[in-house]
């Protein structure tokens, strides 16, 4: 081996060993764990990696672009002494970054002297304000049903070909601070979006750029792009420096921050490649024990604190593998998020657009966000009402397909019909329609409105008498 | 206090190895790098030690110092723990958000318990006495209703020659002076004790009295006794959270200590903020005056979440050592368990069932087994009960976490995320469920309810399976096809699901059912069922029964009634019997 320990031991030449992105670096002294490295071939091109674990005689290094073009004597590894950090301003809103957080739109880096540490700190459970505030997006099966609340970690779970890009796209074009029903929403507070795409296709992060821009919103979104092309290792880092910019903007600038991680099945995946060469132990399909862990440290940088009006909001999109919702990473973040907006492929493939899947869907803050003097007071029972209906629709549709709809009882066969319109009219929408809570709560009403009064066992007897249509 | 002992060697996250002294003990707790940040000895082979840190190593190098204690992991216990808040390793958090802010800053060194307070202390003993460990010597008021029992630490014993008399310390101040052989020992309010040990009581009780829950589908058909174990698995968003939090609200325990091990960190924010607003039915005071909260979230460090089952049953059991009966809610054990995979992965263990160490189910059943109804040294009896939540993933419950846990308890409430799904909350499944204290508590019920119990709830249970299974056939050929008998038992097993098993934590009469209109809504819904199983006999059509108004107010009665107004339950019997009479007579 030909180490040569140069510049008080900063700079190591050669490596001991290649393993896909990994290296293992011999003879390097004074490295601290997690530590960010540069690294250049033979030729001089620069590339950066992390420490990933250290020994008093050698150290594991995993290279974010991979290890393409390295040699075991041409390679010299530079220690930088620090973890990694990266810039953040407000001035990045309007700017586009590579997966490490470098500027790729030809424009200069961020003018700063903020540095952040891009794993971020856990919030202390005692600064944080539980969130409170819906979020209108205008579109009923979420303002309804499944209601965002400002602070919120509510992911996308879909499948490959289902309109997610599209959803969160409408999302972010509609999404306003609510209102109680009835009432004109205050000033439009407008939220900044900090967008981290990992793994995605380049039409994908185009779809965004040019939904964003016709909403003329681009001004203030910052873009993190590691595009399905970009070195799968660097996707492990991308998220982290998209919430380090978004901690920035929410709790040092006060700005509400809306953060889209798509897609996070690619991040798991690039996770689980380094971990398989470190050998690790696997857990379940192969992916690593502390995926737990290390969603969490992504999911669990959202929510309000104290000393700060601003707030994160995410909503990390997710496909799911073979629309199989047990599978480790759904399973995981779901239960690492509070909630999650299923999309079911029966419904897309009814043309139905949202193709949100109420059921599987559930917004576990909701409760805290609506009712009396946030939405409207039969919002909770209505909602309840709503799922109810529809749980039970579904056994009836069941049980028609197997005897035929004509052998129904009354009773069942309204419910069918709720269960139609409830699809077509309540979940349904236009990729434009942007409803008010009071537009939402009324179609629900209109749909209940079609069963039976004794049905109806959730809601009281004086929102029926209020609000109840039917015979 | 502390030496440097050892010379750190590696580190790969949350696990460091260092070499040096051959003298540290296993379990003893170091001090590791210049920011002196706390860990725990668990593996030692010739002068290498291997110590898990409980904070977040980044930026550690070979070449640091690791310092010894002499001390195993220990947790301080004393006047004050009530109302607090701390980390897995029972560091205060609102005095962490004091010195760093928001976010929790590393290598923070702060005592658990406030030092300045100054506690209103009563002798209850004699000089002259001869005392053991574990007996009462004073009193404190911890909170203006509570009484925390000063005790003299489990492993002393000898006699009492001075005790502080009546008046305000500090729990650093000297209160008792205790004569062991030639040796005097002084004594503080405050003691420490490893975590890793149970405390020491007298025997064990049987487990005979409920812990009441509020809850109807926990206190009527799967009660857990004081002193018991249960487990609540169930996938995420089937509500073991909701389910926790209601036990933790309305459980007729003195103390509750509530571990939030590896969850979100909005959950612990929603107790803190909604707790202290919240009434004890009971005592009368702010719930938050008689819980302890142990929060490791998920994106806290990973080493101090295995610790914080530790660190929260030790509190437990100390106030039962005082007499107390106390409620431990752990949520998640499964977390808990993945941290200790992830340990165990880091130190390249030979794995067991999915990368989970050999060990599991070993330390699963010390957990489980911390529980128990005991007379203490004092000659007063306290209890420890656990409620554990488990998350299998995806919802299998034939992960190893839950299979071990099943092994250690005898309450298992299954949770099931279609239940969820149609928003039936609690969303515990009754097929899937049990309970196996049930024979033992029926005594209590018997006496202090004064009802047969156990009979209407195995009655209501026989309907409940009934429906089951003939909802199978239903989904074959429609319910039209069941004779109105069976479809009788349709209805009654709806009135019980949606009128007694489904409760509204949200509403404010729904979310605590005192027993007394437990059984008397059960009595209710059976008598129903009684009647109109005569009248279906004699012919009438199951559709008139199912139109009856009160069919309507059996279902509603849950949250029309509230618990002060059970008389107004007699009314409903009185609309059960001449709805049905008027049927009857029709019919005759």
């Amino acid at each position: 081996m030909s180490n040569v320990i140069v510049q008080g031991g900063q700079e190591v030449l050669g490596v001991g060993r290649i393993d896909g992105p990994i290296l293992v670096v011999e003879g390097a002294a004074n490295v601290s764990y997690d530590e960010v490295v540069e690294i250049r071939d033979s030729q001089n091109r620069l590339r950066r990696g992390r420490v990933l674990e250290v020994g008093e005689k050698n150290a594991v290094i995993q290279v974010f672009a991979g290890s393409t073009g390295l040699s075991i004597d041409g390679t010299r590894v530079r220690f930088l002494g620090d973890t990694l950090r990266i810039p953040v301003a407000e001035e990045m809103l309007g700017r586009v970054f590579d997966g490490l957080g470098n500027p790729i739109d030809g424009g200069p880096l961020p003018l700063t002297d903020t540095y952040a540490d891009v794993n971020g700190q856990p919030i202390n459970p005692t600064a944080r304000v539980y969130p409170r505030d819906y979020i209108q997006t205008g579109i009923s099966a979420i303002d309804g049903m499944n209601t965002l609340l400002r602070g919120q970690k509510l992911p996308i779970f879909s499948g490959a070909g289902m309109p997610h890009d599209q959803l969160a796209a409408q999302i972010v074009r509609q999404a306003t601070l609510g209102a109680p029903a009835g009432e004109k929403p205050k000033e439009t507070e407008s939220f900044a979006i900090v967008f981290a795409a990992m793994g995605v296709k380049h039409d994908v992060a185009d779809f965004f750029r040019k939904s964003f821009m016709e909403s003329g919103a681009l001004t203030r979104v910052a873009m993190f792009l590691n595009l399905a092309d970009d070195p799968p290792v660097e996707r492990l880092v991308t998220p982290r420096a998209a919430l380090t910019l978004a901690e920035y903007l929410a709790y040092e600038r006060g700005m509400h921050v809306l953060v889209i991680l798509t897609d996070m099945t690619n991040y798991c995946e690039a996770l689980r490649q380094i971990s398989n060469i470190r050998g690790e132990v696997p857990s379940r399909k192969g992916y690593p024990g502390y995926l737990y862990s290390d969603l969490a440290s992504l999911y669990e940088r959202t929510g309000r604190i104290r000393t700060s009006e601003g707030s994160i909001t995410q909503i990390p999109i997710l496909t799911m593998p073979n629309d199989d919702i047990t599978h480790p990473v759904p399973d995981l973040t779901g239960y690492i998020t509070e909630g999650q907006i299923t999309l079911g492929r029966d419904l897309d493939q009814k043309g139905i657009y949202p193709p949100i899947a109420v059921l599987p869907s559930l917004s576990r803050l909701m409760k805290d966000g609506i009712g009396q003097g946030r939405t409207r007071s039969d919002h909770p029972r209505w909602g309840a009402q709503l799922y109810a209906a529809y749980a039970h629709m579904q056994d009836v549709r069941a049980l028609a397909s197997v005897i035929g709809e004509e052998e129904l009882g009354d009773v069942d066969r309204k419910y069918l019909e709720f269960g139609r319109a409830f699809e077509r009219e309540f979940v349904n929408q236009s990729l434009t329609e942007n409803r008010t809570i009071e537009q939402t709560l009324e179609i629900g009403w209109r749909l209940l409105s079609m069963l039976p009064r004794e049905e109806l066992t959730r809601v009281t007897l004086d929102e029926i008498k209020t609000y109840y249509k039917g015979e | 206090m502390s030496e440097q002992i050892a010379t750190v060697t590696w580190i790969n996250g949350p696990v460091v190895r260092a070499r040096g002294s051959r003298h540290v003990s296993m379990l003893e707790l170091v001090e590791v790098g210049e920011e002196r940040l706390v860990g725990e000895v668990i593996g030692l082979n010739g002068d290498i030690i291997t110590a898990q840190v409980y904070e977040e190593t980044s930026g550690m190098r070979p070449g640091a110092p690791m310092y010894g204690t002499g001390l195993p992991l220990s947790v301080e216990l004393g006047p004050g723990l009530l109302k607090s808040i701390f980390d897995g390793v029972q560091r205060p958090l609102p005095l962490i958000e004091m010195q760093s802010g928001s976010f929790i800053g590393r290598g923070m060194r702060l005592d658990p318990l406030y030092r300045k307070d100054r506690w209103k202390f009563t002798p209850v003993a004699k000089v002259g006495d001869a005392v053991n460990g574990g007996m009462i010597i004073a009193t404190v008021m911890e909170t203006d209703t509570f009484e925390h029992r000063i005790m003299v630490p489990p492993d002393l014993s000898g006699t009492l020659t001075w005790l502080a008399s009546s008046g305000e310390y500090t729990l650093e101040d000297v209160i008792a002076k205790v004569k062991v052989g030639s040796e005097e020992k002084e004594l503080t309010m405050l003691q420490r004790w490893p975590v890793r040990r149970p405390r020491p009581y007298k025997s064990r009780l049987g487990v005979n009295t409920p812990l009441i829950t509020g809850q109807r589908v926990l206190d009527t058909f799967f009660p857990v006794a004081k002193g018991g174990a249960a487990g609540i698995p169930g996938p995420f968003g089937s509500g073991k959270t909701v389910t926790q939090h209601s036990i933790a609200k309305w459980a007729d325990a003195q103390v509750i200590v509530y571990i939030g091990c590896g969850e979100r960190g909005n959950e612990m924010t929603e107790v803190l903020q909604e707790f202290p607003h919240l009434t004890d039915p009971r005592s009368g005071r702010p719930l938050m005056e008689r819980t302890v909260l142990i929060a490791n979230t998920s994106n806290m460090p990973v080493a101090a979440r295995e610790a914080s089952i530790y660190t929260g049953i030790t509190i437990a059991e100390y106030y039962r050592d005082m007499g107390y009966h106390v409620a431990l809610m752990a949520d998640s054990t499964s977390r808990w368990a993945e941290a200790l995979r992830e340990v165990s992965g880091r130190l390249e263990e030979m794995p067991a069932e999915e990368g989970y160490p050999a060990y599991l189910a070993g330390r699963l059943a010390e957990f489980y087994e911390r529980a128990g109804y005991v007379e203490t040294f004092n000659g007063k009896s306290g209890s420890v009960t656990i409620v554990g939540a488990v998350s299998p993933p995806g919802g299998d419950f034939s992960e190893p976490v839950t299979q071990h846990t099943k092994r250690f308890i005898r309450c298992f409430w299954a949770l099931d995320k279609s239940l969820a799904s149609a928003r039936h909350f609690p969303s515990i499944n009754w097929l899937d469920s049990y309970s196996e204290y049930l024979e033992d508590v029926a005594g209590w019920w018997q006496k202090q309810v004064g009802t047969d119990w156990l009979r209407m709830r195995n009655r209501a249970m026989e309907i409940l399976s009934e429906e089951a299974r003939l909802s199978q056939i239903v989904k074959l050929v429609g319910p039209d096809a069941l004779p109105d008998e069976e479809r009788l038992v349709l209805e009654t097993a709806r009135l019980l699901r949606e009128g007694f098993l489904q409760q509204n934590a949200m509403d404010k009469v729904d979310a605590y059912s005192s027993l007394q209109k437990q059984v008397r809504m059960l009595e209710l819904i059976l008598r129903f069922h009684e009647r109109a199983l005569r009248i279906v006999k004699h012919g009438a059509p199951i559709l008139l029964i199912h139109e009856l108004p009160v069919v309507d107010t059996l279902i509603r009665m849950k949250t029309n009634i509230p618990n002060e107004e059970l008389e107004k339950m007699d009314d409903i019997q009185k609309q059960i019997d001449e709805q049905m009479s008027r049927l009857d007579s029709e019919y005759r």
